[in-house]
């Protein structure tokens, strides 16, 4: 215990760095992730003839192992920060594109009929129907999103990307356990802090029409 | 008012209306009734576009509905359906004041119908206009239903059994406060429903229909007391004519009718 406080104090400057790479680098995934996601997820629910494929294909990436994706990135763009932040970001489509595509779906067609009915066009549907009674779900996909996104970044390190993970890797290289648990806690914090955060992006993201349980 | 000229609507081989023809008047209650599959709400989705059909003329006032823009007539057009479907997002009052926002009213103007509106059926402006749909009984969602039809003040409102989902004591008050809001507001109502004793007890003219084609169209009066044939007798059924006859051994009166609508 004391030899790790020791450590902490010694080597912070280097752990906040770490810290603050691994942040930005799932960031910008899964930005990324969610400004490509959701139109697509929403461009999916347009398109009843292609829309198993996408999501056929999207599950797939899914079911690579994350390290595999990360070594096959090299070839491709090398190593650094870059093309870990690709992998994460192929990684983190797949919750928010289905959660966008399934909220869309499932947004009750008497709704959608009855804005047909009153003669709202099918833009008007989208952004004053279908996406504030998705948003809720969508925005769940953007936090399951964000918390994958964090621990896999852990995996960054081993194509040069840095971020905690450099922490845990090094650590069990050089058998050294202080290293590893610092790595290990902070990304598990980091994890927290996100959902806690998108938790409440989530809450405030939610209409308070939807929030109200029915009173009969 | 609304006219349909040799009507018909097949999906693949189906032929879900054969050559209809119909003449709704200006300022009456038209009630399409029929057994499931009779093509009742199709001809009704058919007057705001919501389903086209596949040879046949329409007319609202003279004009061919398919040479306007569909959207532009559907906001002409009030709207009711069976589901209710009061949008949960959005607060009462937002969910009157739609159409007259998707048709650009003054802020001001529509703010008054809402109020105007509420007050007609009996919600309080000032206690529900900021309440959510969630928050509301289900014959209270209704009423804000109906209201938003008509926060346009469209000259005909379409109505997709709307009552049918409510509880029995809900759906009687409703179809009372309605028969007493249609002298008020003398619009041109289309009126589905599978309800016979909610078709006779509301109705200027039931159209019964079976099969894609009107089997007989008359006021409810001469319907029960003239059924054209066979399946007219069985669709009111035997029970309610028994009744007509012990009520009315000569003529009928309207007013009589509501006593035997409650079977």
């Amino acid at each position: 215990m004391n030899d790790w406080i020791l450590f902490l104090t010694e080597r912070y400057d280097l752990v906040l760095s770490l810290l603050w790479e691994h942040s930005y680098i799932s960031f910008i995934a899964v930005m990324a992730g969610f400004l490509i996601a959701v139109p697509l997820g929403i461009l999916l629910t347009r398109t009843e003839k292609i829309n198993k494929y996408v999501i056929g294909f999207v599950n797939i990436l899914q079911t690579i192992p994350s390290l595999a994706l990360l070594g096959l990135m090299i070839p491709l763009l090398g190593i650094g920060a870059v093309p870990a932040v690709v992998a994460l970001f192929l990684y983190s489509l797949l919750p928010m594109l289905r959660n966008t595509f399934t909220g869309i779906r499932e947004v009750d067609p008497a709704l959608i009929e009855a804005a047909r009915g009153m003669g709202m066009t099918s833009f008007q549907i989208l952004l004053k129907i279908e996406l504030p009674m998705a948003i809720s779900i969508i925005m769940g996909g953007f936090r399951t999103a964000t918390i994958y996104t964090i621990s896999w970044a852990t995996l960054a390190a081993v194509i040069g990307g840095g971020g905690l993970g450099y922490l845990v890797f090094t650590g069990l290289g050089l058998a050294n356990d202080n290293m590893l648990i610092t790595g290990a806690l902070a990304t598990a914090m980091l994890a927290t802090i996100a959902d806690l955060l998108t938790r409440k992006v989530q809450k405030l993201c939610t209409p308070k029409g939807l929030k109200i349980k029915r009173a009969d | 008012m609304i006219s349909f000229q040799q009507v018909e609507k097949r999906i693949g081989d189906a032929s879900i209306i054969k050559g209809l023809n119909l003449e709704i008047h200006a300022g009456e209650l038209f009630v399409l009734i029929g057994p499931s599959g009779c093509g009742k709400t199709t001809t009704m989705k058919m007057i705001n576009r919501l389903i086209e059909p596949t040879a046949g003329r329409i007319e609202i006032n003279g004009e061919d509905i398919f040479k306007t823009d569909p959207v532009e007539l559907r906001r002409s057009i009030g709207y009711v359906i069976q589901q209710i479907a009061l949008f949960p997002h959005m607060t009462i009052g937002e969910n009157v004041a739609l159409v007259p926002k998707l048709k650009k009213m003054e802020r001001s103007q529509y703010e008054k119908k809402v109020d105007e509106l509420l007050d007609m059926v009996g919600l309080d402006p000032k206690v529900f206009k900021n309440r959510y749909p969630a928050e509301l009984s289900g014959g209270q969602q209704q009423r804000v239903g109906v209201i938003r039809a008509m926060a346009a003040d469209p000259p005909i409102i379409l109505m997709d059994e709307p009552f049918s989902a409510l509880d029995p004591i809900s759906r009687e008050q409703l179809q009372d406060e309605f028969v007493r809001l249609q002298k008020t507001i003398n619009k041109t109502i289309v009126f589905v429903t599978h309800d016979m004793d909610e078709a006779i007890k509301i109705a200027d003219r039931i159209c019964l229909m079976n099969d894609g084609t009107v089997v007989q169209l008359d006021t409810p009066d001469v319907l029960l007391q003239n059924p054209a044939n066979e399946f007219v007798v069985n669709f009111i059924g035997a029970k309610r004519l028994r009744k007509v006859k012990e009520l009315h051994p000569a003529t009928s009166k309207k007013a009589a009718l509501p006593k035997w609508s409650i079977s």
